[in-house]
């Protein structure tokens, strides 16, 4: 929508007619705006088509006309693959430490070369000298030797999954050479790849953000339920508590809780804590968007009718107002996920969450912490940084257009 | 109103004391007994241990005896002497250094906030009256970003651009010779003039989110009837804008005075530690990573009990502005 409209109406015009356009039978590309331009003849097979849809249907028109949320969703599932095979996506294991390359800079990777002619992915052998001034390492490039990269290629063995044992990575050098390395982003203070290292944080700190909003969804639906279906005395009760634990301001608790974790546990009963810890504050929000779509549908007459037929109060909720609310439901989750995942990152930057040997990005956050590592390195900031704003965009947007889709009959 | 006002302090008792019980359970929640451990700690080093200092300590917080003992000997100790405990990493009762760093971190909050709603509401209003316009496409754009962006890593972008094109070190609210030095007049100039960092990147946050919601609330102001009377009467559009719709608009916001506290508190925590800034956050990190609880415990109630006051007073606004609110009851 490219010029001003104050009047409401008008706008509501011209989107209804577009839905129209875009609901039709694919025709071509100029054909769709002639179908814009006359509407009438073909608006009464497309009205019909609009009423006969299922309610999932006309979501799925309204959100992937929302193109930013489509963008956010397609790079939410590259970024959650990336997560779950990391072991294969990453070229390197993320503790495998390259004594010669302690804080290298990311490698270039190259398509063309000395002659501008364009090749398969490659790079150029790099050699290391100490700067005599500030004996900082330097990297030259020595466009001698080239070293193609492969991809589905042998490499260090692993287990997928601790099930799965193999060798293949998506890329690398060929096994045969040693002493270099294709460094995407870079290396840290210990020489380790910090692509590798990201892409094993990516598993736990984008699947910490699931997790987290799961136990919220469930901490959410069962108390917030209760508080608006019954009502009364209980209502009364759990509504105090979400005012009060939204009373504390939510990063100090955070970190007050995660400092009495004991240190010593091990990674993964650390990650469900973390994680518990999370969903202690992020059921709140949960619980209200629950509470408020229950007090609203407990007056329909859909609800009135199942009881009046004889309707349990368990197959009521189960099988008549989840599914009405499910769609808002999904959108909040969507929404409140970037804010288990800042919260985590932001608990291992302070060093109060995870820690190292786990690889999160907020681990990674945390070791660029210093100030004279970042001067020199800053790769080994802006690497997990862009990182996160990614994930909590693409969440954003995807979570706007769920939001705008859940309600289909909205304009 | 002075009713409603007094009605609004009675609610908050009971939330005090709850957040009082929580931050108590979290002194507690470190296993053992941490007199202990600090004399075991002093003794470690070498140094001498005073046995009758220790004894003294432990009649004082009532250790050793049931809990609610020490939560009431805790709770009397502030109510009546202003006592918060005793920081066992820096040896020195926790008054003497909490409120330095909350009146700074109250400080910082507040001009946050000024500054953010100086910014936001004025950016709102445009993008609304010029709804669909480049401007309002640009600051959505902008807005989008400072919200989903962490204020500590903006924190840390900050720190790395200062470090590399200026070669500055921007932490700290003070220069290096005021740092300890007692409060004066320069030391206040001093702050002024490493204030503008920090307090930019904490209102980053809360800017963003206040301009989309002033631009919504404005834009669902401007299509009612009461706005298109007011132009057909002729009055000036600036006039019209500024003096009715934006008002109605403001009431919301009014009502989340208090949310939007509580996020610049916690916000603020993190990009504090970054900065290095004198206000709760770095000290209260230490503080639970040393296992200082008694320090730690009493900085999680005060920020609590800042909130509930931003709730008070977000309160007694929208009471103010919108009388329906104190009529009720």
């Amino acid at each position: 929508m490219t010029t001003p409209e104050p009047q409401d109406k008008g706008r509501r015009i011209s989107e209804h007619s577009r839905l129209e356009a875009e609901a039709c039978p694919p025709l071509s590309e100029d054909m769709e705006s002639l179908a814009l331009l006359e509407s009438e003849p073909v608006a009464e097979s497309e009205e019909e088509r609009l009423y006969v849809a299922g309610q999932w249907q006309l979501m799925w028109w309204k959100f992937r006309k929302h193109k930013m949320a489509l963008v956010g969703g397609v790079i939410l599932i590259i970024l959650y693959i990336i997560g779950a095979f990391c072991e294969f996506v990453a070229p390197y294991d993320p503790e495998a430490y390259f004594i010669r390359y302690k804080m290298a800079p990311p490698t270039p990777v190259r398509i063309f070369d000395t002659t501008g002619k364009l090749q398969a992915p490659f790079i150029y052998h790099r050699d290391r000298s100490k700067d005599p001034e500030t004996l900082r390492d330097i990297y030259t490039e020595n466009p001698e030797i080239k070293y193609p990269i492969h991809f589905f290629v042998k490499g260090t063995p692993y287990k997928l999954w601790g099930i799965f044992e193999t060798d293949i990575n998506l890329f690398g050098l060929a096994p045969d050479i040693e002493d270099q390395g294709v460094f995407l982003l870079g290396a840290d203070r210990l020489g380790r790849d910090l692509f590798s290292r990201l892409c094993y944080g990516a598993r736990i700190s984008l699947s910490i953000g699931l997790v987290g909003v799961f136990l919220s969804l469930a901490l959410g639906i069962v108390l917030g339920g209760i508080s608006g279906y019954y009502g009364g005395h209980v209502d009364t009760i759990i509504q105090r508590t979400i005012e009060f634990i939204r009373t504390i301001p939510t990063i100090p608790l955070w970190m007050a809780l995660s400092a009495a974790l004991p240190a010593d546990w091990p990674v993964l009963r650390m990650y469900f804590g973390i994680t518990i810890i999370l969903s202690l504050v992020g059921w709140t929000g949960m619980a209200r968007v629950v509470r408020g779509r229950f007090l609203s549908l407990r007056q329909e007459d859909f609800v009135l009718a199942a009881r009046l037929s004889g309707s349990g109060e368990f197959r009521i909720i189960i099988r008549h107002m989840v599914p009405s609310f499910l769609s808002h439901i999904i959108a909040s989750l969507t929404l409140s996920i970037p804010g288990q995942i800042l919260g985590e990152t932001g608990l291992s930057f302070l060093g109060l969450g995870l820690r190292a040997p786990a690889i999160s990005w907020g681990v990674l956050l945390q070791e660029a912490q210093n100030v004279r590592s970042l001067a020199q390195a800053p790769w080994l900031l802006f690497s997990p940084a862009v990182a996160v704003v990614l994930t909590v965009f693409a969440f954003n947007f995807l979570g706007d257009g769920l939001r705008d889709a859940a309600d289909p009959y909205a304009r | 109103m002075l009713g409603y006002i007094l009605r609004r302090i009675g609610m908050m008792i009971p939330t005090l004391i709850v957040i009082s019980m929580l931050s108590f359970v979290i002194i507690q929640l470190p296993p053992g007994d941490y007199l202990t451990s600090y004399a075991m700690n002093l003794r470690q080093s070498g140094e001498e241990v005073d046995e009758v200092e220790i004894q003294n300590l432990r009649e004082r917080y009532g250790l050793g005896q049931p809990v609610y003992v020490q939560y009431y000997k805790w709770m009397s100790g502030i109510i009546l002497r202003g006592d918060w405990g005793q920081s066992m990493e820096w040896r020195k009762p926790v008054k003497d250094l909490i409120w330095e760093r909350m009146a700074l971190t109250v400080f910082l909050s507040l001009i946050s906030i000024c500054v953010s709603w100086f910014v936001a509401i004025p950016v709102g209003v445009f993008s609304a009256t010029h709804q669909y316009s480049i401007p309002d496409y640009i600051f959505s754009a902008l807005s989008f970003i400072g919200a989903g962006t962490p204020g500590f890593m903006i924190a840390l972008v900050v720190m790395w651009v200062a470090m590399r094109q200026f070669g500055l070190n921007v932490g700290g609210l003070f220069s290096e010779e005021y740092i300890l030095a007692p409060w004066s007049w320069d030391k206040f100039v001093d702050m002024l003039k490493h204030l503008w960092i920090p307090v930019i990147v904490i209102a980053l946050d809360s800017t963003a989110g206040s301009i989309r919601t002033t631009r919504a609330n404005v834009l669902d102001e401007l299509n009612k009837p009461y706005v298109e009377t007011a132009r057909a009467k002729g009055v000036k559009e600036g006039k019209l804008v500024w003096k009715y719709p934006v008002r109605v608009a403001m009431n919301p916001f009014f009502s989340t005075v208090g949310w939007t506290l509580a996020g610049l508190i916690s916000g603020q925590t993190l990009v504090a530690v970054v900065l290095s800034l004198q206000t709760n956050g770095p000290m209260m990190l230490r503080a639970l990573r040393s296992q200082d609880m008694y320090l730690a415990g009493s900085f999680l109630f005060l920020l609590s009990v800042l909130t509930v006051i931003g709730t008070l007073i977000s309160d007694v606004l929208l009471a103010w502005v919108d009388p329906r609110i104190r009529m009720e009851g």
